[in-house]
C-alpha cells in the first residue's frame, strides 16, 4: 500500500510541476471565457460604427430607418446613384442603401453598396425594418389599422412542468448541459486515456520497467499511475470550476454595462432574459448532476486507463505500432459520443437508453440523459444499473489490462498484436 | 545451507521452455556467475529470484526460508540487463524514489544518497535531469539506485554492457568491495571472460538447462587436458624430445606445450629435460578458460560421440 501511495505521488507531482500543466490549466477558462466574450464584444464594440447613406427615390422610408447600436442612416436628397455608389468612401460612408421608385406590391431593385460584406447585423437590420415599412405602406393602402394588428400580437411562453412534482423544465437547457457534459467526458477519456498509455510507452522504452518491477509488483505500477493521473485530472477540473465560475462572476458585470450605454431598453430585455434564464437553471438539479458527472468522469476513466495502460505496454520503439493497437480501444469511445448526440436529442430511444447502460458507452451517453431529469427521463432502476456496471466494467478491465500489462512491459523488441496479448489473459 | 538455494526450477513459455529443472546453491558472501550464450534462459531464471515472475515448478530458498516476493525483494537489488531511467526526473529525486520504493525511509535514503553521490563524484548532477547527463554518468547513477539499500544479494545482469573502461573498473571495484562485506552477488553474462576475473562460483546454462556448476578453480582444474608450457635454455634437437611421457603439442619460441601422457608424473617431464642437460627456466600447468570448457561442454551435448 505504502508503495502504491509512492508511485501515485510521484506520477502526480511530476505532472503536476510540468510547464504544460500550467499552461492547459490557465488556457482553457481562458478559451471559455473567449468563447463567451468575444462575440459580446463583437456585437457591443462601439468602434464599428456604420454610416449608411439612404438613396430614397420611392419616397417612402424617409425617417422609418431608426438608427441603433452604430448604425446610422443619412438620407441623401439631389444625390444620383449611380455616381454616388462609386464615391460613397470619400464622404465618409460605409455604404448605400438605395431605393429606386418601387411598386408597392412588387418591391424589387433595392440595392445597398459597400466594399465588403455588410456583416450580419447591418443585414438584419435592413431587413427588418425595410420589410416592416413596407408591410406598414400595404395595410394603409388596404385601409387596415395598424395599431389594431399590433393589439393582436401575441408572445406566450408554454409553461413546460415535468415529473409528479411538477418541476420547471426547459429542453433548451438539459440539452445544453448534457452535450456538454457527454462532450467533456468524452475528451477527458481520451485525453487522459492517452496520457495513461504515453506513460507506460515512456517506461518501457525507457527500460526502467523492469527496474521498477523487481520493487513494485506490475499490477501496482499500473494502478499507481492511473491512480496519479486521475489526481491530476481532478485537480484540473476543479481549478477549471473554481476558474470558470470567477470569470462568470467577473464579465456579466462589464458586458452588462457596456451593453447598458448602447439603449436602455435593451438593458431592460437583458435583465428580464437573466432572470428567467435563472428561472429555467433552477429547474436543473445541479447536485445530481454534479454527482453523477464526478463519478461517470471517475467511472469511465477507470474503466478505460486500464485497457490504454494495456497498449502502452504493448507498444515497442517503433510509435506508428500506437495507432494499430489503440483503435480497438478509441472505437467504443467514438461509438459513444456518437451514440451521445444522438440520445442529447431523444434521450428516450432505444439506443440512448442501452448506450446509458453498457459499459463502454455509458459514461458519455447517460451523462447526456440526466439533465433531462431523474426519475423522469431516467428511472432509477437505469441509473443504478448503469452506474453497477460500470463500477463491474472497471474492475474487469483492471483485472484483464493488469494481466497484459505484466507480460507486455517486459517483452522487448518483438512486435506484439492483440491476438498474442489475449492469449495472456488465461 | 547456501544463502540462495534455488531446486528444480522450471518456466515455460508458450513456445518453449525457458528455465527447465535448475539447481544450485550459492554460499553467502560469493560472487556466483550465471553463465550461458543469448536465449539460456539466464534472464527469465533471473526474474524468478527477483519475484518478478513465478517458478511453474520448483522453489527458491532465500536465506534457507521460502522465497517470499513481497518482503524479500527489499534484500535484493537487481540492475536488469534492459535497464533504464525516468529521463525527464531529476538524478536526486529518481534515487530516492527507487531507494523509497525498496523500503528505505526518506531520511535513511537521503543519507546513502549523499554517501554513494560523493562517493562516485556526482552531487553536482543532483538537481540535473537524467537526460542532461552523459552516458557514463547516468550507469553511475544507475549502479547507486541498484545498491543504495544495501542488498544482501545482489543481482547484475550484464553489468557491464555498455560501460566505458573506467566506469567498467570502478564497479568491477565496487563488486569486490562490495563481496568482501559479505554481500552475495549474482552476476550474469555471456561474456566468459569476465567470469574467471571475477567470479567465485559459476553455473553454465544452454538452452534452459544446466550443463554445470561449481567453484570456477575446480571448474578448470575438472576439465584440464594435462597441458604444460615449458621454457627451455637451448632449443633441444629431435632426439632429445624422443620419450613416452610427453608429447608435443606445439613448439613456442623457447620452449614446448607439451602433453602428458597417462601414467606419466610432470617430474617424469622435469627429470627427462635435466638428464639431456637442457635448461629448465619454466615451468606451468596450462588449465582450459571457463570460455574452452563451455564450447567443449555444448558441443559435446549436442554433437553426442559417435
Amino acid at each position: 500500500m505504502n508503495k502504491i501511495w509512492l508511485i501515485i505521488k510521484r506520477e502526480f507531482t511530476f505532472r503536476v510541476r510540468k510547464r504544460s500543466f500550467l499552461v492547459v490549466t490557465l488556457l482553457v477558462p481562458l478559451f471559455f471565457a473567449a468563447m463567451i466574450v468575444v462575440p459580446v464584444l463583437i456585437a457591443t464594440s462601439a468602434n464599428d460604427e456604420q454610416r449608411i447613406a439612404v438613396i430614397d427615390d420611392s419616397h417612402l422610408f424617409l425617417n422609418k430607418l431608426p438608427d441603433e447600436k452604430g448604425i446610422y442612416f443619412k438620407f441623401l436628397t439631389e444625390t444620383a446613384i449611380d455616381t454616388f455608389s462609386k464615391h460613397y468612401e470619400e464622404y465618409g460612408y460605409s455604404g448605400v442603401l438605395y431605393i429606386p421608385a418601387i411598386d408597392i406590391d412588387r418591391p424589387l431593385g433595392i440595392t445597398y453598396y459597400s466594399s465588403g460584406q455588410p456583416g450580419l447585423g447591418v443585414e438584419s437590420h435592413l431587413n427588418r425594418y425595410l420589410n416592416n415599412r413596407v408591410e406598414e405602406v400595404r395595410m394603409e393602402k388596404a385601409h387596415i389599422d395598424i395599431e389594431q394588428i399590433k393589439g393582436f400580437k401575441s408572445n406566450l411562453s408554454i409553461d413546460f412542468r415535468s415529473g409528479k412534482e411538477e418541476k420547471k423544465g426547459s429542453s433548451v437547457i438539459a440539452y445544453a448541459v448534457g452535450y456538454s457534459s457527454g462532450f467533456i467526458i468524452y475528451i477527458i477519456l481520451m485525453f487522459f486515456g492517452m496520457s495513461v498509455m504515453r506513460g507506460v510507452m515512456e517506461e518501457k522504452v525507457n527500460r526502467i520497467a523492469e527496474v521498477m518491477v523487481s520493487s513494485v509488483k506490475p499490477f501496482q505500477l499500473m494502478m499507481g499511475k492511473i491512480v496519479g493521473i486521475a489526481g491530476v485530472g481532478l485537480l484540473q477540473f476543479s481549478i477549471w470550476v473554481v476558474l470558470i465560475s470567477m470569470l462568470r462572476l467577473l464579465i456579466p458585470a462589464d458586458v452588462m454595462n457596456s451593453a447598458a450605454q448602447g439603449n436602455g431598453n435593451n438593458n431592460a430585455a437583458m435583465l428580464e432574459a437573466a432572470s428567467q434564464l435563472r428561472y429555467v437553471m433552477d429547474s436543473i438539479n445541479w447536485g445530481l448532476i454534479i454527482t453523477c458527472f464526478i463519478f461517470y468522469f471517475l467511472g469511465g476513466y477507470l474503466f478505460y486507463a486500464a485497457l490504454f495502460a494495456a497498449v502502452g505496454s504493448l507498444v515497442n520503439e517503433d510509435p506508428t505500432d500506437v495507432q494499430g493497437l489503440t483503435f480497438p480501444i478509441t472505437l467504443p469511445i467514438i461509438i459513444g459520443i456518437m451514440v451521445m448526440i444522438g440520445a442529447v436529442q431523444h434521450p428516450n430511444s432505444q439506443m440512448a437508453v442501452w448506450g446509458s447502460i453498457i459499459p463502454f458507452t455509458s459514461p458519455m451517453v447517460m451523462m447526456a440523459r440526466i439533465p433531462y431529469g431523474v426519475p423522469g427521463t431516467v428511472p432509477y432502476w437505469q441509473l443504478g444499473l448503469s452506474m453497477s456496471l460500470l463500477i463491474v466494467g472497471f474492475l474487469g478491465t483492471t483485472w484483464v489490462a493488469g494481466k497484459i500489462y505484466r507480460t507486455g512491459i517486459l517483452m522487448y523488441g518483438k512486435k506484439i498484436t492483440w491476438k498474442e496479448a489475449i492469449k495472456w489473459i488465461r | 545451507m547456501g544463502f540462495l538455494e534455488v531446486r528444480n526450477l522450471r518456466k515455460d513459455y508458450a513456445s518453449h521452455t525457458a528455465v527447465d529443472d535448475i539447481s544450485f546453491v550459492i554460499p553467502e558472501g560469493s560472487i556466483f556467475g550465471l553463465l550461458g550464450p543469448n536465449g539460456a534462459g539466464k534472464t527469465t531464471l533471473l526474474r524468478m529470484i527477483t519475484g518478478i515472475f513465478y517458478p511453474d515448478q520448483g522453489d527458491i530458498l532465500f536465506k534457507g526460508k521460502t522465497f517470499n516476493p513481497e518482503k524479500d525483494v527489499h534484500s535484493i537489488g537487481y540492475m536488469p540487463e534492459e535497464r533504464g531511467l525516468y529521463k525527464k526526473m531529476k538524478v536526486g529525486e529518481q534515487a530516492l524514489y527507487l531507494a523509497q520504493l525498496k523500503g528505505m525511509t526518506e531520511k535513511e535514503a537521503k543519507e546513502k544518497i549523499k554517501y554513494w553521490f560523493d562517493k562516485f563524484d556526482i552531487h553536482a548532477w543532483y538537481n540535473k535531469k537524467v537526460e542532461e547527463l552523459s552516458k557514463g554518468m547516468q550507469q553511475k547513477v544507475q549502479f547507486i539506485s541498484t545498491i543504495i539499500h544495501e542488498p544482501s544479494l545482489l543481482i547484475l545482469d550484464e553489468p557491464f554492457s555498455g560501460l566505458d573502461p573506467i566506469n567498467s573498473n570502478l564497479i568491477k571495484q565496487e563488486i569486490f568491495d562490495l563481496a568482501l562485506n559479505g554481500t552475495t552477488i549474482i552476476f550474469s553474462t555471456h561474456r566468459m571472460e569476465q567470469v574467471e576475473e571475477i567470479c567465485d562460483r559459476i553455473i553454465l546454462m544452454n538452452k534452459g538447462k544446466k550443463i554445470l556448476d561449481g567453484e570456477v578453480k575446480q571448474i578448470r582444474h575438472d576439465f584440464k587436458q594435462d597441458l604444460f608450457r615449458i621454457g627451455l635454455g637451448r632449443v633441444p634437437n629431435f632426439a632429445e624430445v624422443m620419450t613416452y611421457h610427453f608429447t608435443i603439442v606445439s613448439q613456442e619460441e623457447s620452449g614446448y606445450i607439451v602433453k602428458l601422457t597417462e601414467g606419466s608424473t610432470t617430474n617424469d617431464i622435469l627429470a627427462h629435460f635435466i638428464r639431456q642437460d637442457i635448461p629448465i627456466t619454466s615451468f606451468q600447468e596450462i588449465l582450459p578458460s571457463i570460455n574452452e570448457v563451455f564450447i567443449q561442454q555444448v558441443q559435446q551435448i549436442e554433437e553426442p560421440i559417435n
